[in-house]
């Protein structure tokens, strides 16, 4: 499936976390410590909603992925 | 639509404890934070627990975050809840400490790596240091090698004589150690050792360890580091019940200090998989008024009780870890409170007053553990919500 990630399509496998996503797409300072949902540092912004724990959220086919704002 | 039992947490005491009510008869509703079943040691897996629990008709909800309480209802991300038995089956994270560099991407908790890779990161070819401190270390380390990584090094802050004492004491655990063990073969594991900084650019490059007198550079793409558990004890604390020690106070039948809600697993003490599960059964037996059956276990539990206690003797936290943290590391990730900044605060309450330290989106979770270490602070306030909620959630 693909997503987007600050305006960048990227591919990624079924069953793959957004945090993923972001990471492997190098968002500068993008710094997950706990990827459980405890830490807070992979905040991100999932199809317009905001401050989304992305560890905790599987990718979905066109979902949109923002860093900046929060 | 009021459940029987409702169980927050869908790990295996929250398994067990759903399975067991459910097999009793009674309606059984697990919410749980993750997209799936499994909490943190079977995420991505299934087995004959799982199973069990599919064919048990307890209804999980996942997604769900539950954040406070009103009366006879569980505040949460998916509305409120009605209860009639609550079990609290929240599991532990990862204690961090945190060390200059400790902020580069890369840099992420043992458990914390594990569950990355477990959702898709890739690690084939990358070269990993796993250090930090407990079991967690070679199991992570084994399963990331398994998975192509290039494990480095396994270091662990834990004296030889502490480790290895463990690993015999435990004859139960012990075909499981000798196993991952043997999974190890070629990866260097140095005991009284610890990373002492983390150095990159843009993200992680290298890392320097000591041991003893020497000090070396290993360099690699991820660093998963993390010393250890402490429990997830925050929904219990806004619901009310006693906390003793940091850690959920039950009686002989998983009751917490307020009637009709139950904790099992890691809130109780760090005591691993099998506690959570004996635990989670009598919970849940409990919760369905089958405290004949409930206590048959108890001989049971008080055997992975002793493991917990063992566990904790030999991988606690050693004092020179202290000096990992100079004034000029952040502590507080969220709100970039260093250390120093926190110097004249004599309390986390004045730290979180004074300087915001504790206060940000993680509520404490990571930098609470690491200063109760560092400055011996008693870090367990909590308000409601005690996760972030919106509006919407708070609404109705």
């Amino acid at each position: 499936m693909t997503v987007r990630v600050n305006g960048r399509t990227i591919e990624v496998h079924p069953n793959t976390t957004v945090a993923v996503a972001i990471a492997v797409t190098d968002v500068p300072g993008f710094a997950p410590l706990c990827a459980m949902g405890t830490c807070y540092q992979c905040r991100a912004t999932i199809d317009g909603v905001t401050y989304r724990r992305t560890c905790l959220e599987l990718c979905r086919d066109g979902m949109e992925v923002r860093t900046d704002g929060v | 639509m009021e459940f029987d039992v409702v169980v927050v947490g869908a790990g295996p005491a929250g398994i067990a404890a759903a399975t067991l009510a459910a097999e009793c008869g009674r309606s059984v509703c697990v919410l749980d934070e993750n997209p799936a079943a499994g909490g943190q040691i079977w995420r991505r897996e299934s087995n004959d627990w799982t199973d069990r629990f599919v064919r048990s008709g307890a209804v999980l909800q996942p997604g769900v975050t539950a954040f406070g309480r009103d009366g006879a209802e569980l505040l949460t991300t998916a509305g409120r809840v009605p209860f009639g038995k609550l079990i609290l089956a929240t599991g532990a994270r990862e204690r961090f400490l945190p060390f200059p560099g400790w902020t580069l991407p890369n840099v992420m908790g043992v458990g914390g790596l594990q569950a990355m890779v477990k959702g898709g990161l890739p690690v084939e070819g990358k070269r990993v240091v796993v250090a930090g401190g407990g079991p967690l270390l070679i199991a992570v380390g084994a399963y990331l090698k398994k998975r192509g990584a290039d494990v480095r090094l396994i270091v662990e802050q834990a004296k030889l004589s502490s480790a290895v004492w463990f690993a015999l004491s435990q004859p139960s655990k012990l075909p499981q150690a000798i196993a991952l063990r043997l999974q190890l073969i070629g990866v260097p594991y140095e005991t009284d050792g610890w990373v002492i900084n983390a150095r990159g650019k843009d993200r992680l490059e290298t890392v320097n360890v000591r041991k003893g007198t020497d000090v070396w550079t290993e360099h690699c793409d991820y660093l998963a580091c993390g010393f250890g558990l402490t429990p997830n004890t925050e929904l219990a604390q806004v619901l009310g019940c006693e906390i003793r020690d940091g850690f959920v106070s039950t009686d002989e039948w998983q009751e917490t200090s307020v009637k009709g809600i139950y904790c099992a697993g890691e809130p109780t003490g760090i005591g691993g998989l099998e506690k959570a599960l004996v635990e989670g059964r009598i919970a849940g037996l409990v919760a369905a008024e089958q405290s004949k059956r409930a206590r048959a276990m108890f001989g049971d539990r008080e055997y992975w009780r002793r493991f917990q206690r063992e566990l904790e003797r030999a991988f606690a936290l050693r004092k020179e870890l202290r000096a990992l943290c100079p004034e000029d590391t952040v502590v507080c990730r969220c709100e970039n409170v260093t250390l120093g900044a926190l110097t004249e605060q004599q309390s986390w309450r004045s730290a979180k007053l004074q300087t915001r330290c504790g206060m940000g989106p993680c509520q404490g979770r990571v930098c609470g553990p690491a200063l109760a270490f560092l400055r011996g602070w008693k870090t367990e306030s909590v308000r409601p919500p005690v996760a972030p909620a919106t509006i919407g959630d708070l609404l109705l």
